[in-house]
């Protein structure tokens, strides 16, 4: 199993580590049952994500998912936020070993479970096509 | 500074073994079932091989068949049992929570094929005890199959005791040695083992070569058919510079036993020492029943992958039983056999070493590895729920 340079790149110098207080979402996704859990902070002004900030347990490719997700939907409007696609945060990275592929259906669902949390936050309605679809709960992926 | 602390995954060639091993491939390469003069050469080296390994674990040269390493030896060893027990309706097997997969996979088939197989628990310190065996042996108990040390905590087992009791209910007893064998003593004679599987390259020898042993008299089932090789027990042009290498590598770690035992332990010890000063870090595994190289802690909040990689970086090589390297979701069958849950068992961290590793190495390990640890820490929220709690 190799990673890629850019994989080591973010896993060795993560982006936006850290935790935002008050934010405006927070979601939390992945289990200690299969070693990997990411929580994802959103500061949101006027729909605009103007500061995102994330903690990780995990392997190598979930702090890299996490750090390259964090870039990929900071300065971004909700709704460019929530086209995020784990397939994009895998290309971003140059790739992920196939084993490795659920660490970026991770940050995916982190994204959208932070959005989630936002949108209940307003009490506001997420678009049902938004919603998060597995919560990244692992336990269904085994 | 480079240091190799993943001895229990395998470790370098010994000059000596090495040594050994060259003019195999280029003077002595014949075959040694070969009639002329280059293959008889070969077949010399196969017999004092041979001869080596016996004298060595206290067996008769008859009583080894060579392998291409442990897992082929645990599967035949099973096997054999099997068969020998399916003959006479006993279809009974006795062995471990925390065997290596060579051993639990070929009993997963066993059972598949009608097998009943008690998995004995081997508790907090990562021992099974001797009262369980006794308890768990049946009339219908075809084999007792216990790890001499184990491949991830290092727990040495009670396997002169469980002989002993095995020899005296009358039931057939194997160990899977890979992890002991040049590291501690081996007598299979005086520890009463029927069948003992060991592996070349984890004292320093060649990859590829192993030893099946097996008592004289009991009926091996081959599992590799072809050629009359091993006395058509094992099938294949013997790999004789592998084997070769294999003979002289034992040969210098018995040898060298009795100074490398406590020097080992030393660099262990204060390894271990150092590790626990850290905060949240536990030993996995009895502490004194223990292979000398092995040092096994679960660093507490984070995962394992990520903390090999940072130590990779900075030039130390060891392994984990987190989920992330074994290419499952599930962390280590050993360690959540010990009781660990599942976060601790994710953040496990093996360092096994070896008579190479140095004093000044251990230094390095113990000064590398707390600021990647706090460094982890401040990016993990296991780590900072369980401070919250706390």
């Amino acid at each position: 199993m190799l990673y890629s340079e850019k994989v080591m790149d973010h896993f060795t110098n993560p982006r936006n580590v850290g935790e935002i207080e008050n934010a405006d979402g927070v979601g939390e996704v992945g289990n200690a049952k299969c070693g990997d859990i990411m929580k994802i902070f959103l500061k949101i002004d006027d729909g605009i994500i103007t500061d995102v900030k994330f903690n990780t347990f995990g392997c190598g490719a979930a702090i890299a998912t996490s750090s390259i997700a964090t870039e990929m939907i900071m300065g971004k409007s909700i709704d460019e936020a929530l086209k995020l696609t784990n397939k994009a945060v895998a290309e971003a990275l140059d790739g992920l070993p196939p084993v490795k592929m659920h660490c970026s259906v991770l940050a995916e669902e982190g994204v959208r479970m932070a959005l989630l949390d936002y949108y209940t936050k307003r009490g506001e309605e997420m678009p049902e096509e938004c919603r998060p679809k597995c919560g990244g709960d692992c336990s269904e992926c085994e | 500074m480079n240091v190799y602390a993943d001895n229990a995954a395998t470790t370098r060639v010994s000059k000596a073994a090495l040594d050994s091993m060259l003019p195999c491939f280029t003077e002595t390469y014949g075959n040694a079932s070969s009639p002329h003069h280059i293959g008889q050469e070969a077949a010399k080296l196969l017999i004092a091989s041979r001869k080596t390994i016996a004298d060595l674990i206290g067996a008769e040269p008859s009583e080894i068949i060579f392998t291409s390493g442990g897992s082929e030896a645990d599967n035949q060893a099973l096997v054999t049992a099997a068969n020998l027990g399916a003959k006479k309706g006993k279809k009974h097997i006795i062995s471990t929570k925390f065997e290596h997969h060579a051993i639990l996979h070929t009993l997963n088939k066993l059972e598949k094929e009608g097998f009943e197989v008690t998995y004995l628990d081997v508790y907090e310190n990562g021992v099974v005890r001797l009262e369980d065996v006794e308890k768990a042996i049946r009339p219908d108990t075809a084999l007792v199959t216990v790890m001499y040390a184990n491949n991830e905590i290092g727990t040495i087992q009670p396997i002169t005791e469980i002989g002993a009791l095995c020899k005296e209910k009358g039931v057939l007893f194997h160990t899977d040695a890979v992890q002991a064998a040049g590291h501690l003593p081996i007598n299979v004679k005086e520890q009463n083992i029927d069948m003992l599987s060991l592996s070349a390259h984890k004292f320093h020898g060649p990859k590829g070569a192993g030893v099946f042993f097996v008592r004289r008299g009991i009926p091996i089932s081959a599992i590799i058919e072809g050629g009359a090789q091993e006395r058509g027990k094992r099938a294949g042009t013997e790999n004789i510079p592998a084997i070769v290498g294999m003979a002289a590598a034992l040969q210098e770690a018995c040898d060298n036993m009795a100074v490398n035992m406590p020097k080992v332990q030393a660099l262990r010890d204060k390894l271990i020492d150092g590790l626990l000063k850290m905060d949240e870090v536990i030993l996995n595994g009895d502490r004194e029943n223990r292979l000398p190289g092995n040092v096994n802690v679960s660093v507490k909040g984070i995962e394992g992958e990520s903390l090999l990689m940072m130590l990779d970086i900075q030039g130390i090589c060891a392994s984990s039983g987190s989920a992330c390297t074994s290419g499952s979701l599930d962390p280590s069958h050993v360690l959540l056999a010990i009781g660990l849950i599942h976060e601790v068992a994710h953040g496990s961290l093996r360092l096994s070493l070896s008579e190479y590793n140095t004093e000044e190495e251990i230094d390095y390990i113990l000064e590398k590895l707390p600021p990647i640890v706090e460094r982890l820490r401040s990016m993990s929220p296991v780590w900072k729920r369980m401070k919250e709690v706390k």
